[in-house]
């Protein structure tokens, strides 16, 4: 097997609604090696579900190919399927069902015999901490036992490669903290490449080493939480004075260090942002010690990937938030 | 797709359909409450002039039958509310067979329908129901054959209705009682107009319903039962046709 895990060029998807074509997913590349964690960002519509579910083979590309684990998702999806997991934004388990039923059953769907299944679906019970609550019926299950449920079927055929379309999405964040341990957990454990979607920008932060950010169906950025930082926005400085005339005074020396970045003031406060500015700060002071200007108070904010988005693309990320995926999505 | 994997694939989603039930065995009796309701409210008011016979003996055919028309009508709700809450999505991923997704829901329907005609005789036997055990078997194979049909329709109409829950009640609810009376499953359709006995022969029931009263009353080789088996087939073939490419279609 090559290292290439996900190979997409050029993938498009149209949706007709209402008699009006929508371009959902227009064009875009992605690879993924062997090996990562990636996630796919951006705002509610921006067509992270479309391509995820363009890659797990749920539905066809209008234009564009993938290959997907080696295989192209249009022209052999048995293939795709059998090495892939995916957890959908639903939930997987049916309501009706009890627990270990349902994963015995999700491993009889991937051709385990009935011996292999359930041996593998014990072991994904006692990993994701399911003991108590396996014989019971799916229904009587809290949400993020569900969601725990979810991730051991997409798991139960021990996949090389795993999606997991918004995964935290409704979970109090206890649970979503809970449910990023056992994502991390996971892949320290077997490697799994796997491929999430969210809006959650602290997420993404936390939980990718590389974030693919997907605006009106392309890609518009794509590197590591760090990078995209530094390359796209910087350290916010805000300077508090005692007097506004001090503030006035201070904005000359500010600009030097500013260079064309706005300097906004605020009463008696400045904010400018800068790039290198938690290293740039204590310059900043000496200079304006020097031209006898008192600062009262200093803070350096780093940046987050909303600032990136926002410098990106001129919106917020959290803009529309909460809101739904919509038709298109 | 090759044959086996066909086959197990099938009997994979026939093992998960079947397991709610078989760990509910109540489950059943729900869908058999009208069907119960018409042999104690319904039959007492039959008099036997008007079947020619026994009516008793003319109705328990009928109330097996509605019996199991019900249960597979219904059944689509389960797939209907799956797609809502992305069960059957995670379905779709995996890399069990299409067709096996339709044909192995479909061939469950066929143990909950034995439960039901079971429960059923045994309620009527002690107020005097008589049955030929040879041709209540065979009746009940025929019934089996039809359950698979209707339940691969019931499945076909939840795929098209997706998210609209009314859509799927609506086209099943006008569907189900217009098929029932023409049938002549309430009451014999020798004695009404033209157009009703016409339209009677053209409804695939009818030869069902007709096929279980000659089989329950020992009538074993006829072009009567038959036509019943001919009509169940017709109905189980042509539905899980439909189904099959729906769920090819809904696939992708």
């Amino acid at each position: 097997m090559t290292s290439t895990m996900i190979r997409a060029s050029g993938l498009t998807r149209h949706f007709n609604v209402k008699k009006e074509k929508v371009e959902a997913v227009s064009g875009l590349d992605l690879h993924v090696e062997h090996g990562e964690l990636v996630a796919l960002l951006g705002p509610n519509g921006a067509g992270k579900s479309t391509t995820l579910r363009m890659l797990t083979t749920l539905l066809r590309p209008t234009s564009g190919t993938a290959l997907v684990a080696g295989h192209d998702v249009s022209t052999e999806p048995k293939a795709v399927r059998r090495r892939i997991g995916y957890i959908g934004q639903g939930n997987g388990a049916g309501h009706s069902q009890r627990a270990s039923d349902e994963l015995i059953s999700q491993g009889r769907a991937y051709g385990l015999t009935a011996a292999a299944a359930k041996e593998r679906a014990t072991e994904l019970i006692g990993t994701l901490g399911l003991d108590a609550v396996a014989g019971r019926v799916v229904s009587s299950l809290s949400g993020g036992q569900r969601r725990r449920l979810d991730i051991a079927m997409g798991l139960i055929h021990t996949p090389p490669l795993l999606f997991l379309d918004e995964p935290s999405t409704g979970l109090d964040p206890q649970n979503r903290a809970n449910l990023a341990e056992h994502v991390r957990g996971l892949r320290e454990a077997s490697g799994t490449t796997m491929v999430l979607t969210t809006h959650y920008l602290e997420e993404a932060d936390q939980l990718a080493e590389r974030v693919v950010i997907i605006d009106h169906g392309t890609v518009i950025a794509d590197d590591t939480p760090a990078a995209l930082k530094s390359a796209h926005a910087g350290d916010r400085v805000s300077l508090l004075f005692d007097h506004e005339h001090d503030a006035r005074k201070a904005t000359a020396t500010i600009g030097t260090f500013a260079g064309t970045a706005p300097i906004r003031h605020q009463g008696s406060g400045i904010q400018v942002e800068l790039r290198d500015g938690a290293q740039l700060t204590p310059k900043l002071l000496r200079a304006l010690d020097d031209a006898l200007v008192p600062v009262a108070g200093v803070e350096v904010a780093r940046p987050t990937l909303d600032d990136v988005f926002l410098s990106l693309t001129g919106r917020s990320l959290r803009e529309g938030e909460p809101g739904s995926e919509g038709t298109v999505a | 797709m090759s044959g086996s994997t066909f086959v197990s694939d099938t009997g994979a989603v026939f093992s998960r359909e079947l397991r709610p039930v078989l760990r509910d065995p109540f489950s059943v009796i729900f869908s058999m409450v009208q069907p119960l309701i018409f042999l104690a409210l319904f039959a007492p008011l039959l008099p036997d002039s008007v079947v020619g016979g026994s009516a008793l003996q003319w109705f328990v055919p009928s109330i097996l039958v509605m019996s199991c028309l019900f249960g597979a009508s219904a059944t689509g709700s389960n797939l209907l509310f799956e797609i809502q809450t992305g069960s059957h999505e995670r379905m779709l991923v995996s890399p069990l067979s299409r067709p096996a997704l339709i044909v192995g829901r479909a061939l469950k329907e066929i143990v909950p329908m034995f439960a039901q005609a079971l429960i059923i005789v045994l309620v009527a036997v002690p107020f005097g129901f008589r049955l030929n055990v040879a041709g209540a078997l065979l009746g009940l194979v025929i019934l089996g054959v039809f359950s698979v049909g209707i339940g691969a329709l019931s499945y076909t109409l939840a795929l098209a209705s997706k998210n609209k829950e009314w859509l799927f009640w609506t086209v099943q609810q006008t569907v189900l009682f217009p098929v029932l009376l023409l049938a002549g499953m309430m009451l014999p359709v020798e004695g009404g107009p033209a157009w009703l006995r016409t339209a009677s022969l053209f409804n695939p029931l009818t030869y069902v319903v007709d096929a279980q009263r000659a089989l329950f009353g020992g009538e074993l080789m006829s072009a009567t039962v038959a036509g019943g088996l001919a009509a169940a087939l017709l109905v189980a073939v042509a539905g899980l046709a439909i189904g099959t490419r729906a769920i090819r279609r809904a696939g992708a």
